[in-house]
């Protein structure tokens, strides 16, 4: 593509991460995924551009919100989806990754969407598949459409992503809505910083082109978005604090804290929420400042943008 | 006696230094003479080495045996091919067969299976506690007059620092060494690759390179207060590096080795979760690399080991954290040793001895030098020859080599053991 040109394709095979994907790419997507937006809102949700596409949700790791959206998406654009969620305990009896991905194959996907507990899975299974691979998330590696999601919901909300002033806080270590947050937003030069206790900030984070806070207060001033993360009690082995009360006193979002962000600041989170444990009850559900919910109204809008995307670059009928 | 005259030969004799074009003879299973003036003696049988570099065979002090319990990953004869034709004709095996090298019969088998075979010859190691599992000490001393030539827990380091002490000390009664995997367990623990800026930008768990070192200082300290012998594997953090050059210089009986991969790569052959390059102790930074070089270059690393680690594809090809951790060594130890004298960091016959006589004078054994009434094992060599590592032609039944694709120097074109070829390139 000669430099000037607009962007119109995604240039790539599978959507696994958000770190080298332009902002050219990146703009494609949301631009995109605008589009969907006011369709979702209408009566009549649903296009036939994918019709006759099928869709495979393979999760090996639990998921409500991120495969219904999911399902949603690819049924908004008339594709046929499947779910299986498969218990990684009874992966492990027998069939390897590699296996199942083999079956799925067999029995022609169009696009796989593929979460699972490891980092780097999704990355081998779409080494070994013929279609698009879309990665719902990795291990702590990354979740590129929760990512996509958020920048679209700061899009709508602030006009711009560029020069905005971003906090992640909380359990960065085994987030990889962190990294693949840190990733877009850079590209898209709003600026980050990452604010946790010393023991939930993997080392060598900052070369990633962060400011790394230990202080709420401190690291919260001036803000113009505060996304808080999820604690991932299930992926913590031994103690990264002393208690969940301790946790919240310290690092937990309320009003007193959120007074050092900017006023007009916009409250994040990728859900699902611990009240009481990262994020106080009354700022969730605070109307005028959280976008919770609409990111995950978002979300469906990027998926369907996402899916649309890889599927124009899939070849037409196999020939055998 | 059947004699063998290899003349044309370029003498390499890293122990003594010697690099002389010459004659070699061999008298049934021993080296009869070799020199300048030798002449090939009447009736023997001749072999034209056109101008080759003849040498000692190589001895590889760690090596993973899969035989007995795993011989899906490897055999005694799958790694004996492997190390003939690499050049190896001296292996030492480590512990962790299944049952344990922690009883006088298994070691007994193993020996006499690889006598059977005649390819390299295997002299194992003996596990420091029983099942490798670092609650009880082994029979050591009994394993040792059955021919253990040293005691290693293997993979695992031995953890718990009064079993370590013990260890130690109880070795010391019969003049045996120690060989310690050192990494602190309960920092490694569920760490797949170094800590630091890869890992996190690969979402994997880390393991801290201080859990080298961490270990290094303990073990120094625990051999002063024994006055043991210990030998540490695969060293490859600076800081490990520092620690025991500083060790050395006090004078205690500490030695190391190091390992191709440590020298000849760093962390970012990982790339995309290659789980060929999940390694242990795992893949450092450019620093550590360039660190290990030094070591070598000055001699606070003693010697080279492959490291060999044989690993079905079924290991290897899963998600990284949950590969198994090792790469076979054995066939590219001489090759990728021999990029530390391309690159200009050693002299030819310096990096040679690292996989020659000191591996051999660490534990004593007859091996690794050229000497007249020893046993004839050598190899021929050509140094400069290039060839690609292509793990899809590795003679090794599991071909998990990090090397592969790398194109390097130096080739073995034929191994002898006990005076008999069994090996020759194509």
């Amino acid at each position: 593509m000669n430099q000037g040109d607009l962007q119109t394709r995604f240039p790539h095979r599978h959507l696994l991460g958000i770190e080298g994907l332009t902002p050219d790419v990146l703009s494609l997507i949301l631009d995109r995924s605008e589009s969907y937006v006011e369709q979702n809102r209408r009566a009549d949700k649903n296009k036939s551009t994918l019709y006759g596409r099928t869709i495979v949700n393979l999760f090996f790791e639990a998921s409500t919100r991120t495969r219904t959206s999911f399902e949603l998406a690819g049924k908004r654009l008339g594709s046929d989806v499947i779910n299986m969620s498969i218990d990684t305990s009874s992966v492990k009896k027998g069939e390897t990754l590699i296996d199942t991905a083999m079956t799925l194959n067999a029995m022609h996907p169009d696009v796989l969407v593929v979460r699972h507990g490891a980092s780097g899975a999704v990355q081998l299974l779409s080494e070994k598949v013929n279609c698009a691979v879309i990665n719902a998330g990795d291990g702590r590696h990354e979740h590129p459409t929760q990512a996509l999601l958020d920048a679209l919901t700061i899009r709508r909300r602030k006009g711009r992503i560029s020069g905005l002033l971003v906090a992640i806080c909380g359990d960065i270590s085994h987030s990889r809505v962190a990294r693949s947050n840190i990733h877009l937003l850079n590209t898209m030069g709003a600026r980050v910083r990452l604010i946790a206790p010393r023991t939930l900030i993997p080392s060598g984070i900052e070369n990633l082109g962060v400011e790394v806070f230990n202080d709420m207060n401190e690291g919260l001033k001036d803000c113009d978005i505060v996304m808080m993360l999820r604690l991932q009690t299930e992926r913590m082995q031994g103690g990264f604090f002393p208690s969940i009360r301790e946790y919240f006193h310290f690092f937990g979002l309320d009003y007193e804290k959120l007074a050092n962000a900017r006023e007009d600041a916009l409250i994040m989170h990728p859900g699902p929420m611990n009240r009481g444990v990262e994020i106080a009850s009354e700022v969730a559900d605070d109307i005028g400042r959280s976008a919770i919910r609409e990111q995950v109204e978002m979300g469906v809008a990027v998926r369907m943008a996402c899916l649309e995307l890889l599927m124009d670059n899939l070849p037409g009928d196999e020939t055998s | 006696m059947s004699k063998t005259a290899y003349i044309n030969a370029r003498l390499l004799d890293p122990a003594t230094g010697l690099d002389t074009s010459g004659t070699l003879v061999t008298d049934g299973e021993s080296i009869a003479d070799f020199g300048e003036k030798v002449k090939a003696p009447k009736g023997a049988k001749t072999i034209d080495c056109q101008g080759k570099c003849l040498m000692p065979g190589l001895v590889d002090m760690r090596v993973q045996l899969r035989e007995p319990g795993e011989e899906y990953k490897g055999t005694l004869e799958s790694a004996g091919r492997a190390a003939t034709e690499g050049g190896v004709t001296t292996m030492v095996c480590l512990p962790n067969t299944t049952p344990v090298i922690d009883d006088i019969s298994v070691l007994e088998f193993v020996a006499r299976r690889a006598r059977k075979l005649g390819l390299a010859k295997v002299y194992p190691y003996g596990a420091v506690t029983k099942g490798l599992a670092g609650e009880e000490l082994a029979e050591m001393g009994m394993l040792a007059e059955a021919g253990a030539l040293a005691f290693t827990d293997g993979i695992h380091a031995i953890s718990d620092a009064r079993m370590m002490s013990r260890a130690l000390s109880y070795a010391a009664n019969f003049g045996l060494i120690i060989v310690q995997h050192a990494e602190e367990p309960s920092l490694a623990a569920g760490g797949c690759m170094t800590g630091g800026e890869t890992a996190t930008r690969l979402g994997l768990s880390g393991i801290p390179a201080a859990a080298e070192v961490i270990m290094v200082e303990r073990d120094i300290r625990l051999v002063r207060m024994t006055g043991g012998r210990l030998h540490f594997a695969h060293v490859s953090t600076s800081d490990a590096i520092d620690t025991i050059r500083a060790a050395k210089a006090e004078g205690l009986a500490i030695t190391c080795d190091t390992a191709p991969p440590y020298f000849a790569l760093n962390e970012t052959a990982i790339g995309d979760y290659r789980t060929f390059a999940k390694l242990s102790p795992p893949l450092r930074t450019e620093a550590d690399r360039e660190a290990v070089i030094a070591g070598l270059k000055d001699g606070t690393i003693d010697a080279i080991a492959s490291d060999h680690a044989p690993h079905d594809e079924e290991s290897k090809r899963v998600p990284f954290a949950q590969a198994a951790s090792g790469g076979v060594g054995l066939e590219t130890l001489l090759s990728v040793t021999l990029e530390l004298y391309h690159n200009g960091h050693l002299g030819l016959l310096d990096a040679l001895k690292l996989v020659t006589s000191a591996p051999a004078d660490l534990f004593g054994l007859t091996a690794g030098r050229l000497q007249k009434g020893d046993p004839a094992d050598l190899v021929l060599i050509d140094p400069d020859s290039a060839w690609k590592i292509d793990a899809d032609h590795m003679v090794s039944i599991s071909k998990n080599t990090p090397f592969d694709g790398r194109p390097v120097q130096g080739r073995t074109l034929m191994t002898i053991v006990d005076g008999r070829p069994v090996f020759k390139s194509d």
